[in-house]
């Protein structure tokens, strides 16, 4: 190992422009996957207000099949109310309406922002931290009180430094009364993001409250993460026993209550959280083929280069394994360069997406478990760039070789 | 130690198929010394080669150390190449990446064999060709007569029982060439190594146990 390792440094010190290519090559592909991996795992893993995620279950899309056409959408407050709030052994459950565009007129100004009717179990389930105030109440949920909370980023908007606790900001022709400011949420966690929050009772209307489809999710906060399949089961129970209200052009109704990869999964493949996985592994396996091919070029011209040594390991006993051996492990050891490398510029270009932007509030991180996949991720271009090279170096003939052929 | 009977090899191209050995039959006694001498293109290499195991025989069988080599496979193969035989080729073929140590290191490494103890070979191998003072060198840093030395040091270090050199003074000055020699005949003498040596010089081949004649892929002699 210790003389693989000596031999790698210096025919990579040797061929400094071969080195360079291949570096700036793995570079930039690290580069992409690794921020990917970054955005991915900021969207996926329970984080603030979400932390409590990796035991939630949600329901965002109801299908209504019938022989001639499909109907999919949101669950209404009526479904939620009916099949979720009754779930048995559970420790909260939640509704909360699609994010919709709002604006809102204070003195001479205007603001635009994101508005979600929710309940007060709501703030059970996800866990805010309150900058200033409170959650609204589960009596004032009922009593349908005209008060919200708002993102810290819309009271700096709209009252600059001034206290913004008992103000009250115009929605929708009503005056509703601030009684908590919680900090900025990312776009990515999709339960969580807005920019206020108002009792969903608050509707002028109640007739929500009977819809089975609507634009409103539902949330399940299980007591412990054992008891996510035990709820899966119950609610598909009773998804097989609700009746169709309009049997003459549906036939049967397709929902579950999904973790959050499930959910993402359900929307871009389908039912399958598997399918997904196979999706982005698939992406990523793509993404890097570009640059894996443009490595195994530049490593099998370098074949003749190598011949005579290819020659004199086998002539002193190198096995064909042996020599795949060392030479993947050289691939691995400059895309492993190349790894430490694309975490620097990395790290920059996330810094520079968080400064940006581009994603509403997000605060995307290189953090140990990014770092974990990264190191994966190189070492399976080493080993994807690496074998094939590796083994046509291998299968040389040595007398060929030591004459300098490459056949 | 090395036997060859009816030994054929045929390179064959799309168009042209080459007899490049014909019906070789070769015995090399334990601890013997034998030169192999011909024109050039009439085989010397390609019979040193099958004997090295580096290339197969298209016919005919050979067994080194009492063992039938053919139709054994890459890794037995690998094995007995690691553990019967060294190489001293012409040109060197010294890993022009690695230090003297680490080039004499190469056939341990095949080996299962603790690093110190590998070192310790080497350092040995490189001391009995008197080239203790540039064991950190690179090959480049050093002379052919010296590369050469180095590549024996490389051919000795794992004890092997047979020694192959392909003219082995072939790129040397005259002086060099004997220190080369010296060094072979002594391996055969005290350690008792059987060395088959391909050389174009009589000088040298009349000075080996047996000389074997090739002309035209022929045994002549």
């Amino acid at each position: 190992m210790n003389s693989y390792l000596k031999l790698a440094f210096r025919v990579l010190g040797r061929r400094k422009v071969f080195t360079f290519i291949s570096l700036f090559g793995i570079t930039i592909t690290l580069v992409v996957l690794v921020v990917a991996t970054a955005i991915i795992d900021d969207t996926f893993q329970p984080r603030k207000p979400e932390s409590r995620f990796d035991r939630v279950l949600t329901i965002s899309t109801v299908s209504m099949i019938g022989p001639n056409m499909t109907e999919t959408m949101n669950p209404g407050f009526g479904f939620i109310h009916d099949y979720i709030y009754t779930l048995p052994g559970i420790e909260a459950a939640s509704a909360f309406s699609e994010s919709s565009p709002i604006v809102i007129y204070r003195h001479s100004g205007r603001s635009e922002a994101q508005l979600k009717r929710t309940d007060a179990a709501y703030w059970r389930i996800l866990d805010f931290r309150f900058l200033q105030g409170r959650p609204f109440t589960a009596d004032e949920e009922q009593r349908g009180a005209l008060v919200a909370v708002i993102s810290d980023g819309l009271r700096q908007r709209l009252f600059a430094n001034r206290p913004a606790l008992g103000q009250s900001i115009e929605i929708d022709g009503r005056g509703f009364r601030i009684v908590g400011v919680v900090p900025d949420v990312p776009i990515t966690r999709f339960a969580a993001w807005s920019d206020v929050w108002v009792p969903h009772t608050t509707e002028r209307s109640s007739d929500y409250q009977h819809l089975f489809l609507g634009n409103y999710t539902g949330l399940v906060l299980a007591r412990t993460r054992n008891d996510l399949p035990r709820l899966q089961r119950e609610f598909a129970d009773r998804v097989k026993r609700m009746p169709i209200r309009d049997p003459k052009s549906f036939t049967h109704i397709e929902a579950g209550l999904d973790t959050r990869f499930e959910s993402y999964a359900r929307d871009a493949a389908g039912n399958h959280a598997w399918q997904l996985r196979l999706l982005i592994a698939a992406l990523a396996i793509l993404f890097m083929s570009l640059p894996a091919l443009n490595l195994i070029t530049l490593n099998l011209s370098r074949i003749l280069e190598r011949a005579s040594e290819i020659g004199v390991r086998k002539a002193f006993g190198a096995s064909r394994r042996s020599l795949v051996a060392q030479f993947v492990f050289e691939n691995v050891l400059l895309t492993l360069i190349g790894g430490a490398i694309s975490f620097v510029v990395a790290a920059a270009v996330i810094a520079a997406l968080n400064r940006a932007d581009l994603v509403t509030n997000a605060q995307f991180e290189l953090n140990l478990r990014v770092f974990g996949y990264g190191i994966a991720i190189a070492i399976f271009f080493g080993l994807f760039s690496g074998a094939y090279p590796a083994w046509r170096m291998a299968r040389l003939q040595a007398v060929n070789a030591l004459r300098g052929g490459a056949r | 130690m090395i036997r060859l009977e009816n030994i054929d090899k045929v390179y064959r191209t799309e168009r042209v198929e080459t007899l490049a050995l014909q019906n070789i039959n070769l015995d090399v006694a334990a601890g013997e010394f034998v030169s192999i001498m011909g024109p050039s293109g009439c085989g010397k290499s390609t019979l040193l080669n099958l004997i090295g195991l580096l290339d197969a025989p298209s016919s005919g069988t050979l067994a080194i150390d009492k063992q039938p080599v053919n139709g054994t496979g890459d890794k037995a193969l690998a094995r007995m190449r690691n553990e019967k035989l060294g190489f001293v080729f012409q040109s060197f073929h010294l890993v022009p990446d690695l230090t003297v140590l680490d080039n004499v290191e190469i056939p341990l490494l095949y080996r299962s064999m603790p690093g110190g103890e590998r070192r310790k070979l080497a350092l040995a191998a490189i001391d009995a060709v008197g080239l203790s003072s540039r064991a950190r060198h690179f090959p480049t840093q050093l002379s052919g007569g010296q590369q050469q030395r180095v590549a024996i040091a490389r051919a000795i270090v794992g004890k092997p029982r047979i020694l192959l050199a392909d003219e082995p003074t072939g790129n040397l000055d005259s002086q060099m060439g004997e220190e080369i020699m010296t060094i072979l005949h002594d391996l055969n003498r005290d350690a008792g190594t059987t060395v088959v040596m391909v050389t174009h010089d009589e000088r040298f081949a009349k000075r080996t146990d047996r000389i074997v004649r090739l002309f035209d892929g022929r045994q002549v002699a």
